[in-house]
């Protein structure tokens, strides 16, 4: 039998081993006693103590929530607020046929096939004694009716809980966001014991970028229950950590106005302190209702919101991506007097279209009979396409591309709340990388008028509006302002004064020139927004823009009439003022708005009015 | 020649039969009474050790030599499933443990707790002991690689189990005590550096982990009602079925991993005094069977399997009374639970065939 062992060495009497196992034997001897003194600590020693325990059983540890912190606007006006509602739990504990119950109740008030199903998810993660929701938000009528039933429906409990609900609806939806009840994924992640009793979680937004602030750290209370599971007193309470109220940056009478100008077409307006990066209007049109998602949206009505061709649901203000258009032209042309490539005084003529040499496609200007002789100033207060064609020819594309990433195009401006578009700044190393395919000359002239591949979003465009008004100045959007405690309304933080921090620098004859020309949009006699300037008692800096959606052929005409009108122009506007001591930037997109100047100008125009008369009346 | 006895024939080693038996029986009373008297647990509970027991009967019939041929391959195929599992497998209770094949889910790490042992023998039976330190180091990373695999999906408690066993074999296998403590002062040194490395969310599970009566909506809660339990058993116990914090539901887990409270609060210190020896029983018979082995395989590995086995034992007692952190860890041939007891007696299965082959070769 021998043969058996040629793969096993054979160790006769190994003291080493044999000693080895001993001491094993030792060890484990050693570790049972030490639990067995445990155990007789706690069955002997301690026995008195926990038969009282026992006996007096029965405590119950419960959470104790925090309530949800507020939001505020800037100005005082309640974003998002804890409203009392009743809710209806079952304690599956006290149930003894959880399923007949719901059919009982199912007679009584509407229960739907999704209450049931949230009902049955919920479930799985809480003990058998915890309440859990199976109707939220019961009508008057609903309660009374229960509290009728009552003797027959053991276990089943109304009970009276905060719940979200947000003013202003659909005219912030976007940047508060909204809560939700917690998913699946969401409770994987998070400290199950400060969110054991907490429904709801911030799912977007304010609402879940400073999700730790508003929820509170949660307390809980020692109780003594009966027989059947009901409090009858409190042993001991940890009171839980209050929330923190958040006032934000938003003007709230600004924000409404901004709104209420878009008026549902699709677009974003942008307004934003100069001096702190304070986002004072966030407006993405159209908006939705967040009070709607909380308890879990109807089905119908958020297939709804995602088919729609409006795309409520997109956050266009950070997420919405837009050919910048003639936007862009005070920035290239800081950029080309920065790299020598143009003085201002030097003079392009244009006929009313441009093309490269030995090359016949025309390039055209928006004026089809051509602005005569630029120079820097009235190409910028006329927007005259052919002069920044020129321009951005002998700047090239690579340099454009410097210029306005310079600017902070092509990356996230890091506005707190997250969830922005990068957008695109095109380069030949892009187009190389991306597509696969050298770059084109032409692709540089339309670039030199914001279009073909470049796409910013609108809170770029204010930031970059900013930095012209701030003279190269860089501060970024932020929208939380200030955070207090709930309880005791104590100043917690405050949003940190930003350091000056100088991205672009340049002559001060310079900014002084592109800030002139911006001026003259609005205020000069042939600006394109000189419709928009007039009469007013302060003086605005501004870009109008007009981002073509469709390429228009070469003999072709843009008839607005005839196109339909998700391939009409978007309206652009950027403004600053006043223009000797800015205080506010902004940023105002209408899609498919035709013109820039007729669409969105006067949109911007309206809300500074407002705000500089309502800071004069003030006083 | 001695005369064969029917039990070497079948190759069972009748005293440990009969231990197991004896606390599967025990099993089956604290269950009836866990379950609220709940007959379909005990129909499923009878399934388990059935089949359990056909397990550990055919694992008896192979011999140790063909036990060890396989051990590499065995080890191998385990860790491929741990890898599987990795990208393939089944959520439940939070983590990634589950491998579907078909009909059937299986968590390999299960497999791991025999196949690691068993090629840490096969390694090391090769040459006299002590290892030498070359030797030592690739033991070593055959216990790291399936540990950081479970530890991922995570299952600490598992890799724990895992480790412990690859290191009992070593140290079976009579590596240096000074290696030992080096390994220890590396293992608590490098504590400081994965703690950096953490998110703080993960230090806080960390924190109530090591301290969960800090955290009485979480698991403390289970330690304050599994104490509760135990403390008022006192000396003689409530008597069965009469226990009012598990049969108020107060506590958690009742008929899996924390029976060991029902039992306590039932069957008081007399009922454990009981119970540990019946399981010290157990353990000295796997002890003295891995001494009587006349091969080192069948000696590291026979240690291996009962240090495994008590692992389980000391972490589930520790943790149900308050000694030791919560981690979900069954008590062995007790609590309710299908894949433990598997595994648990496939074990015992190894330690028959290492004792009744032993004739075969003493010839």
């Amino acid at each position: 039998m021998a043969t058996l062992t040629t793969n096993i060495h054979v160790e006769p009497n190994s003291n080493l081993v044999h000693n080895r196992i001993y001491q094993t034997a030792a060890l484990i001897l050693v570790i049972t006693f030490l639990i067995l003194v445990q155990v007789f600590y706690l069955q002997i020693m301690r026995h008195d103590h926990f038969t009282t325990l026992s006996k007096s059983n029965h405590i119950k540890i419960l959470p104790v929530v925090p309530s949800r912190g507020l939001i505020f606007s800037s100005d005082g006006v309640m974003l998002a607020d804890n409203r009392p509602s009743f809710t209806l739990e079952l304690v599956p504990e006290r149930v003894e046929d959880v399923e007949s119950v719901i059919d009982q109740l199912n007679r009584l008030i509407t229960i739907t096939p999704d209450d049931i199903e949230r009902f049955r998810e919920l479930r799985k993660r809480s003990r058998r004694f915890e309440g859990i929701p199976l109707r939220f938000s019961l009508s008057d009528e609903e309660v009374a009716l229960i509290s009728v039933n009552r003797h027959l429906l053991a276990g089943i409990d109304v009970v009276a809980s905060l719940s979200r609900y947000y003013p202003l609806a659909e005219s912030l939806s976007h940047t508060i966001g909204y809560v939700g009840m917690i998913d699946e994924d969401e409770f994987e992640k998070l400290n199950k014991s400060n969110y054991r009793g907490t429904t709801y979680i911030g799912k977007s937004g304010i609402e879940k970028a400073y999700e730790g602030l508003l929820h509170g750290h949660v307390g809980y209370q020692q109780v003594e229950v009966n027989a059947q599971g009901r409090k009858i007193r409190e042993i001991y309470r940890e009171p839980p950590e209050p929330s923190k109220n958040l006032y934000l940056t938003i003007d709230a009478s600004l924000q409404l106005l901004a709104v209420q100008a878009l008026n549902d077409r699709r677009g974003a307006i942008v307004a934003m302190d100069t001096r702190t990066g304070a986002v004072l209007v966030s407006a993405s049109s159209p908006g939705y209702d967040p009070n709607l998602f909380i308890d879990g949206i109807d089905r119908k009505i958020y297939a709804e919101l995602l088919q729609s061709r409006d795309t409520p649901l997109l956050n266009r203000t950070l997420q919405g991506k837009y050919p910048p258009g003639s936007t862009i032209k005070p920035m290239l042309a800081l950029g080309s007097l920065n790299l020598q490539v143009r003085e201002a005084g030097a003079e392009t003529w244009c006929p009313g279209w441009y093309s490269i040499k030995g090359s016949t496609h025309r390039y055209r200007d928006w004026k089809r009979e051509g602005h005569g002789h630029m120079d820097m100033v009235n190409a910028i207060a006329q927007s005259c396409d052919v002069y920044f064609y020129v321009l951005a020819q002998d700047m090239g594309i690579d340099e454009i591309h410097r210029t306005l990433t310079g600017f902070g195009f092509g990356a996230p401006t890091g506005i707190d709340i997250g969830g922005e578009a990068s957008g695109l700044i095109p380069s030949t190393q892009w187009k190389r990388e991306a597509l696969g395919q050298p770059w084109y000359p032409g692709e540089t002239l339309i670039a030199g008028i914001g279009q073909g591949a470049s796409l910013v979003t609108p809170i770029q465009l204010v930031m970059a509006t900013a930095v012209i008004a701030n003279r190269g100045k860089l501060v970024r959007p932020f929208l939380l302002s200030e955070v207090r405690d709930s309880a005791t309304g104590q100043l917690v933080i405050k949003a940190p004064a930003q350091a000056d921090k100088t991205i672009i620098s340049a002559d001060v004859e310079d900014w002084d020139l592109i800030i002139h020309s911006m001026e003259e949009v609005l205020h000069g006699k042939r600006g394109t927004a000189r419709g928009s300037g007039a009469g007013s008692e302060y003086h605005m800096a501004g870009k109008t823009g007009t981002a073509q959606v469709i390429a228009i052929g070469q003999d072709e005409e843009y008839d607005e009439e005839e196109i339909p009108e998700e391939f009409r122009d978007h309206a652009l506007f950027i403004a600053f003022a006043p223009v000797e001591a800015p205080e506010i930037a902004m940023a105002v997109i209408v899609e498919n708005g035709g013109g820039g100047s007729r669409t969105a100008a006067p949109i911007a125009r309206e809300l500074l009015d407002h705000y500089f008369y309502r800071r004069k009346a003030a006083g | 020649m001695k005369q064969e006895s029917l039990a070497q024939k079948v190759h069972i080693d009748a005293p440990l039969l009969l231990g197991i038996l004896a606390l599967s029986l025990i099993g089956y009373v604290v269950l009836y009474s866990a379950s609220d008297q709940n007959m379909d647990l005990i129909i499923r509970r009878s399934i388990h050790v059935t089949t359990a027991l056909v397990v550990m009967f055919a694992i008896a019939q192979i011999p140790p030599a063909r036990l060890s041929g396989a051990s590499l391959w065995f080890y191998l195929v385990s860790l491929g499933l741990l890898v599987m599992v990795l990208f393939f497998g089944e959520m439940g209770k939070g983590a990634q443990r589950w491998l579907g094949l078909g009909p059937f889910r299986f968590q390999p790490s299960e497999l791991m707790k025999l196949a690691l042992p068993m090629v840490i023998a096969l390694h090391l039976s090769k040459d006299t002991p002590p290892p030498s330190v070359k030797k030592v180091f690739i033991v070593l990373l055959f216990i790291i690689a399936p540990v950081l695999l479970v530890a991922k999906q995570p299952d600490l408690g598992t890799a724990m189990l895992i480790a412990v066993s690859g290191f009992a074999v070593l140290f079976i296998a009579g590596m240096s005590w000074k290696l030992l403590a080096g390994f220890a002062v590396v293992a608590l040194s490098s504590a400081p550096v994965i703690w950096n490395l953490m998110h703080d969310y993960q230090r806080n599970r960390v924190l109530t982990f090591l301290n969960p009566e800090q955290d009485p909506l979480g698991s403390g809660y289970h330690i304050i009602q599994s104490k509760i339990a135990i403390g008022s058993g006192g000396l003689y116990g409530k008597g069965w079925l009469n226990g009012t914090q598990s049969h108020l539901e107060f506590l958690p887990e009742r008929s899996t991993d924390f029976i060991f409270a029902v039992f306590c609060e039932e069957f008081g210190l007399i009922g454990v005094l009981v119970l540990v020896s019946l399981y010290l029983f157990i353990i000295a018979r796997g002890l003295y069977i891995s001494l009587l082995a006349q091969h080192l395989y069948g000696k590291l590995l026979g240690v291996g399997v009962i240090a495994g086995f008590f692992v389980y034992i000391a972490v589930n007692m520790g943790m149900v009374s308050g000694q030791l952190p919560v981690v979900g860890i069954p008590l062995p041939l007790i609590s309710h639970g299908g894949t433990s007891m598997m595994t648990i007696m496939a074990g015992f299965g190894i330690l028959m065939a290492v004792h009744t082959h032993r004739r075969l070769l003493s010839n």
